[in-house]
């Protein structure tokens, strides 16, 4: 048999990590992966909202429970890659707490950290998010690191006129 | 049948100097294609003739009493017979499609539309893909027909006592695929046409996965459709046929309208055009069709027994190669199957590991394949899929095995 022209054998193959892919699945986001936080459909909540990649079938389910213009309780439920997976986890972790605004101004910056924008990787706000900055040098993943995200913009992007878009809401109006 | 080409001496390596892409790096690696179950790549002999036919000879085709509209007419039509001498039928029964998926929704859209009713049955299995499920919920949707499913045995292969209970005096045909392409499984379609014929059904076959690897000889499988897109087999995308037995095709009606398919039109009717240009209304994809007609010869020249025979060898190469790593979880049976691999690896989720291959330029599939139903019933939402063809090697095999331990190097340090 011939020579190939680009011999797929040859060299032994290096086993050493890329560091893109390093960056891309860091410990702390396999960490939420594997221990998801605040995972589990709560008995009540008072928005809800299941949202699917249909693309590859991830799915979040993200509970709220909102008290006045604060966000009191937030769980997910959910199954995925360890992207969409760990950045819904994540999500729950930095809401909870949180005034409406100042949710809406974090996933509004969530966004500009997955489209790369630089020094958000420091940013405190975003909490263990930060870990998902590699996801920025790999655009097709984008749309999974945003999944849960979308689900909370769905249910309290528009401050003036919480409106109905695509996902199945499951309970409650905002006020 | 096509003309016996004489065996010989198959070089993997001569046949990938013939796929220009599979020069090329990707991440600065080199290419390992192993997506070819979703869409093969082309050999330079389809690219040239497709090429050579709009430098040379294009024009519209049964238009024209011009010289290119001739020998593109010519062109168009001998394609027709290339592919009817290569399944072994004849060409008044091969329509040309845009591919399987057409093909399955032209004989839903025309034969079932014109031939059930209320009480009819369809019967399907659960490991079709999406294009032999959808077209017929349509149909029953319109029509009151209802669609029962044979159920997969958990080592993935149809369960045949399972068709043979739901197979009855309503069911008037049964759609299977020829192969798996999830599971990879050779599903014994002759077998399954009997039956449906014992019953008094009709049997469609979807081809989709099956011609690129199996076919030569749809009359022998003796069903009574057979649909094949072009560009899982090295050819173009954006044709494909259905074949259909020559008196079905007569009685049925046509599944779209214009120019084309028609033999008079008037502002009170048309006729039609006789078969199969009534099925094959408006302007069809000429260059497609010769293309698809290129990757045929291409295929012979290669020799079918020397090709199926490397490809069965790789196949059991990769199997063995996969069955030896350790969390690797294989779907679909060992035996009976064409080079097409489903799995997962440990918790690393398919979309991941897929991420992870590419660094390393290895394509794959990741998800759901346009299988719910099946990956529903195997218990996952998505697996990984690797699926091999003529022009891959053990090479690329190995650097497949070693990028999935690599999977489990980038998850595994921290679990």
């Amino acid at each position: 048999m011939s020579e190939p022209k680009k011999p797929t054998s040859g060299p032994p193959i290096d086993r050493s990590i890329p560091s893109a892919l390093s960056d891309l699945f860091q410990e702390v986001i396999l960490d939420h992966y594997r221990r998801p936080r605040n995972k589990g459909a709560p008995d009540e909540s008072t928005h809800s909202i299941v949202m699917n990649n249909p693309l590859c079938g991830d799915v979040i389910e993200l509970f709220l429970g909102v008290s006045g213009d604060r966000i009191e309780e937030v769980r997910f439920e959910g199954r995925g890659c360890s992207i969409s997976q760990a950045s819904a986890s994540m999500m729950t972790e930095r809401l909870k707490g949180t005034k409406l605004g100042d949710a809406r101004a974090l996933s509004a910056k969530f966004t500009r950290l997955l489209h790369g924008e630089a020094g958000l990787e420091r940013d405190e706000e975003l909490g263990d998010l930060r870990a998902l900055s590699g996801v920025s040098r790999f655009p097709v993943r984008i749309k999974c690191a945003l999944l849960g995200f979308n689900c909370l913009q769905e249910l309290i992007g528009d401050p003036a006129a919480p409106g109905d878009s695509g996902g199945r809401r499951r309970a409650g109006e905002l006020p | 049948m096509n003309t016996a080409v004489a065996a010989r001496a198959y070089d993997v390596q001569t046949v990938r100097r013939d796929f220009p892409i599979l020069d090329r790096t990707v991440h600065d690696v080199p290419l390992v294609y192993l997506d070819s179950a979703a869409s093969s790549q082309r050999p330079r002999s389809v690219l040239d003739a497709m090429r050579r036919h709009y430098e040379t000879s294009h024009a519209n085709v049964h238009r024209g009493a011009h010289e290119l509209s001739v020998r593109a007419t010519e062109a168009y039509e001998g394609s027709r017979r290339t592919v009817a001498d290569y399944v072994g039928v004849a060409a008044e029964e091969i329509v040309f499609v845009r591919g399987t998926t057409e093909a399955i929704n032209l004989v839903a859209g025309s034969w079932g539309i014109a031939n059930l009713g209320q009480g009819d049955e369809v019967l399907l299995t659960k490991m079709e893909h999406h294009s032999n499920i959808v077209p017929w919920q349509i149909l029953a949707e319109r029509t009151g027909a209802r669609l029962r499913f044979v159920d997969v045995t958990p080592e993935g292969r149809l369960d045949m006592a399972d068709l043979t209970r739901l197979l009855s005096g309503r069911t008037r045909l049964v759609g299977v695929t020829h192969v798996s392409n999830s599971l990879g499984v050779i599903n014994p379609v002759r077998e399954i046409a009997e039956l449906a014929h014992a019953a008094g059904a009709l049997c469609l076959v979807d081809g989709a996965q099956g011609a690129p690897h199996l076919l030569s000889d749809v009359a022998g499988i003796g069903c009574d459709f057979y649909a094949f897109s072009g560009h899982k087999m090295c050819g173009p995308t954006g044709i494909g046929a259905l074949w259909a037995r020559g008196e079905l095709l007569e009685a049925m009606p046509p599944y779209q309208g214009g120019g084309e398919m028609i033999s008079a039109v008037t502002l009170d009717g048309s006729s039609w055009a006789t078969v199969p240009h009534k099925f094959e209304a408006g302007t069809p994809n000429i260059a497609g069709a010769v293309g698809l007609a290129a990757a045929i010869r291409y295929l012979e020249s290669i020799g079918l027994d020397a090709l199926r025979s490397y490809e069965s060898e790789l196949a059991d190469y990769a199997l063995e190669r996969l069955g030896r790593i350790d969390g690797l979880r294989l779907y679909g049976p060992t035996t009976d199957r064409v080079g097409v691999f489903s799995f997962t690896y440990k918790d690393v989720h398919p979309h991941d590991l897929a991420t992870i291959l590419d660094h390393r330029g290895v394509a794959i599939r990741a998800g759901h394949h346009c299988n719910q139903p099946l990956m529903d019933h195997l218990g996952v939402v998505a697996t990984a899929r690797a699926s091999l063809y003529l022009y891959n090697t053990r090479e690329e095999v190995d650097v497949l095995c070693d990028s999935i331990l690599l999977a489990g190097e980038v998850f595994g340090g921290h679990g």
